[in-house]
C-alpha cells in the first residue's frame, strides 16, 4: 500500500469514526434529539426530501445563483486582476482594500443592494459576486507576478505579438494560480449566496434552512444542512483532484 | 508621498461612489456621507452605543483568544505528527469551504441565545485559518533545523522555544491576520441573528425599524475598523517575515 492510499483510507476512517460517534451519542440520548438529529436519520430525511421534489425549486434557485455569481466573479475578477496588474500605482492604492476585503461583513449592504436591484435574486447574486471577485483578482495578480521574466524575454526573442504572448506564454504560466483562484471563487460564491439566502431571501437552500429552523422543523433543517455540506465538500473535492491532476501533468512535461 | 496621495485618491473615489449610490438609491437604502458622519458622532456620544460596542468587543476578544490558542495548539500537534497532519489537512481545508452561516442554528441549539453562541460562532470562523497556517508552517520546516537541534543536544523544551517558535512565528502571524478578520465577521454575523446586544444587532435592528442612518453609520464604523485593523496586522505580518 502506498502512502497516498494509506492516507486516503485513514481519512475515510476518521470521517466514518466521527459519523459513527455522533450516531452513537444521538441514539443513546447523550446528545438530545432537539440539539442534533442522528446522521442516519439526516440521510434518510434528505433522501425523502429529494425524492418528494419539495426542495427541487430551492435547489435550482441556489444552483442558478451560485453559477451566475461564479461565472461573473471569474470573468470580472480575472479582467480586473489583469487591469490592476498593468497599473502598479492603482494596485498599490487598492492593496489595503483587497487585503481587508474578507474582513468586511458584506451583508450590511443588503438594504442598499435591494434598493439598487429590487427584491429579486439579483441582490443575492451581487453578494456572491462581491464575495468571490476579490479572490479571483488576488489570484490573477499573484499568477501574473509569478510569470518568470525569462519567459517574457523568450517571447520577445521569438517576436510574438502581444496577443500570442499572452495566449501562449503568460496564461499557461499563470494557469495554476488562475485555477486556484477559480476554486476559491467558487467556494466564496457558494458561501455568499447561501449566507445571503439564509439571512435575507425568500427562496433557495439557505432560506430553507432558516425557515425550517424558525418553524422548529429540526429534521428538515438537518437534512438540508447535510445537503449543503455534502455539496460544498463534494464540489471542493472534484476541483481539488482536477487541480492536482493538472499539476501532475505539468510536472511531467 | 505618492503612496499617501494614492490612498487619499482611493478614499475619495470610495466616498464618490457612496455619494452616487445614495443619490441613486435614495434615503431608504443608504445615508449620504456627511449625514452619516454627523449621525455617527451623535451615536458615539450616547452611553447605550458603548454598551453595544463593548458587548461586541468582549465577544470578539474572547473568540479571538480561543481561535488563536486553539488553532496554534492544534496546528502544532498535527504539524509535528506527519501522518496525522496529512490525514487531517484536507478534511480541515474542506471545513473551510462550507458556508458556516448555515451552522448557526446548531450553535444556538447547543449554546442557547447570547454570549457563548456569539463566541462559538466567531471561533468556528476564525480557528480554521490559524490552524491551517500553523500546520503548513510546521510541516514545511526545513529538516536541517531539526538535525541542528539534535546535533546541539537541545532538550525538547529548548527545541520548541529556540528553534520551532521563531521558525513558525511569521506564518502564525499571517494566520492570525486572516483569523482576526474572520473572527470579527463571525461574531458580527452571530449578532445579526439572535442577539439583543452588539454592533451586529444595531445594524440588523436598523434594517428592521428602517433606521437607515443607524445601519449606514454602524456599517461604516465596522468596515473602517476592519480595514484599519487589517492594515496594522499586515504591517506586523511584513515585519515578522522580514526579520527572518
Amino acid at each position: 500500500m502506498t502512502r497516498s492510499t494509506a492516507l486516503a483510507w485513514a481519512r475515510v476512517a476518521v470521517v466514518v469514526a466521527i459519523v459513527v460517534l455522533l450516531e452513537a451519542l444521538c441514539r443513546t440520548g447523550i446528545i438530545k434529539p432537539l440539539t442534533l438529529v442522528p446522521p442516519s436519520l439526516m440521510l434518510t430525511d434528505l433522501y425523502r426530501l429529494l425524492v418528494s421534489g419539495d426542495i427541487t425549486d430551492d435547489i435550482v434557485q441556489t444552483f442558478l445563483e451560485v453559477g451566475t455569481a461564479f461565472a461573473i466573479a471569474g470573468a470580472v475578477g480575472f479582467a480586473l486582476g489583469a487591469l490592476v496588474h498593468a497599473l502598479p500605482r492603482l494596485r498599490q492604492a487598492l492593496d489595503p482594500l483587497l487585503a481587508a476585503w474578507y474582513a468586511i461583513p458584506l451583508f450590511v449592504f443588503y438594504p442598499l443592494l435591494v434598493a439598487l436591484f429590487g427584491l429579486t435574486v439579483l441582490p443575492l447574486i451581487a453578494i456572491g459576486v462581491g464575495f468571490a471577485t476579490p479572490a479571483m483578482m488576488i489570484a490573477t495578480l499573484t499568477g501574473l507576478d509569478r510569470v518568470p521574466p525569462v519567459l517574457r524575454r523568450v517571447a520577445r526573442m521569438h517576436r510574438l505579438s502581444p496577443l500570442s504572448t499572452i495566449w501562449r506564454v503568460i496564461l499557461p504560466s499563470a494557469a495554476p494560480y488562475l485555477f486556484g483562484g477559480l476554486k476559491l471563487s467558487f467556494a466564496y460564491a457558494f458561501i455568499g449566496v447561501i449566507a445571503g439566502e439564509f439571512i435575507l431571501s425568500g427562496g433557495g437552500l439557505g432560506y430553507g434552512i432558516a425557515y425550517a429552523y424558525e418553524s422548529f422543523e429540526n429534521r428538515k433543517m438537518y437534512a438540508l444542512m447535510l445537503f449543503v455540506l455534502l455539496l460544498a465538500v463534494g464540489v471542493n473535492a472534484v476541483l481539488q483532484s482536477l487541480e492536482s491532476h493538472i499539476a501532475r501533468k505539468r510536472s511531467r512535461q | 508621498m505618492t503612496r499617501f496621495t494614492d490612498r487619499l485618491l482611493l478614499l475619495a473615489a470610495i466616498v464618490l461612489i457612496w455619494f452616487a449610490a445614495a443619490a441613486y438609491a435614495g434615503d431608504i437604502a443608504i445615508t449620504p456621507p456627511l449625514q452619516t458622519v454627523r449621525y455617527l458622532f451623535g451615536l458615539l456620544a450616547t452611553a447605550s452605543f458603548w454598551g453595544h460596542a463593548g458587548a461586541t468587543l468582549l465577544a470578539f476578544l474572547a473568540a479571538l483568544v480561543i481561535s488563536i490558542l486553539g488553532g496554534v495548539m492544534l496546528g502544532l500537534a498535527f504539524g509535528l505528527r506527519r501522518f496525522a497532519g496529512d490525514v487531517a489537512e484536507p478534511i480541515i481545508a474542506s471545513l473551510y469551504t462550507i458556508p458556516k452561516v448555515t451552522l448557526y442554528p446548531v450553535m444556538l441549539l447547543i449554546f442557547g441565545l447570547g454570549m457563548p453562541a456569539k463566541i462559538a460562532f466567531g471561533v468556528i470562523h476564525g480557528l480554521v485559518p490559524v490552524l491551517l497556517f500553523t500546520l503548513a508552517a510546521v510541516k514545511n520546516l526545513s529538516p536541517t533545523l531539526w538535525r541542528t537541534a539534535r546535533a546541539l543536544r537541545l532538550t525538547p523544551m529548548q527545541t520548541a522555544l529556540t528553534v520551532l517558535a521563531p521558525a513558525v512565528l511569521p506564518e502564525i502571524v499571517s494566520g492570525v491576520r486572516v483569523g482576526f478578520a474572520l473572527t470579527l465577521l463571525g461574531v458580527l454575523i452571530g449578532e445579526m441573528f439572535a442577539s439583543q446586544r452588539g454592533l451586529g444587532f444595531l445594524i440588523v435592528n436598523g434594517i428592521n425599524i428602517h433606521n437607515v442612518p443607524m445601519t449606514t453609520s454602524v456599517a461604516v464604523l465596522v468596515v473602517t475598523f476592519a480595514v484599519l485593523a487589517n492594515s496594522a496586522m499586515m504591517a506586523l505580518d511584513r515585519r515578522a517575515h522580514r526579520v527572518r
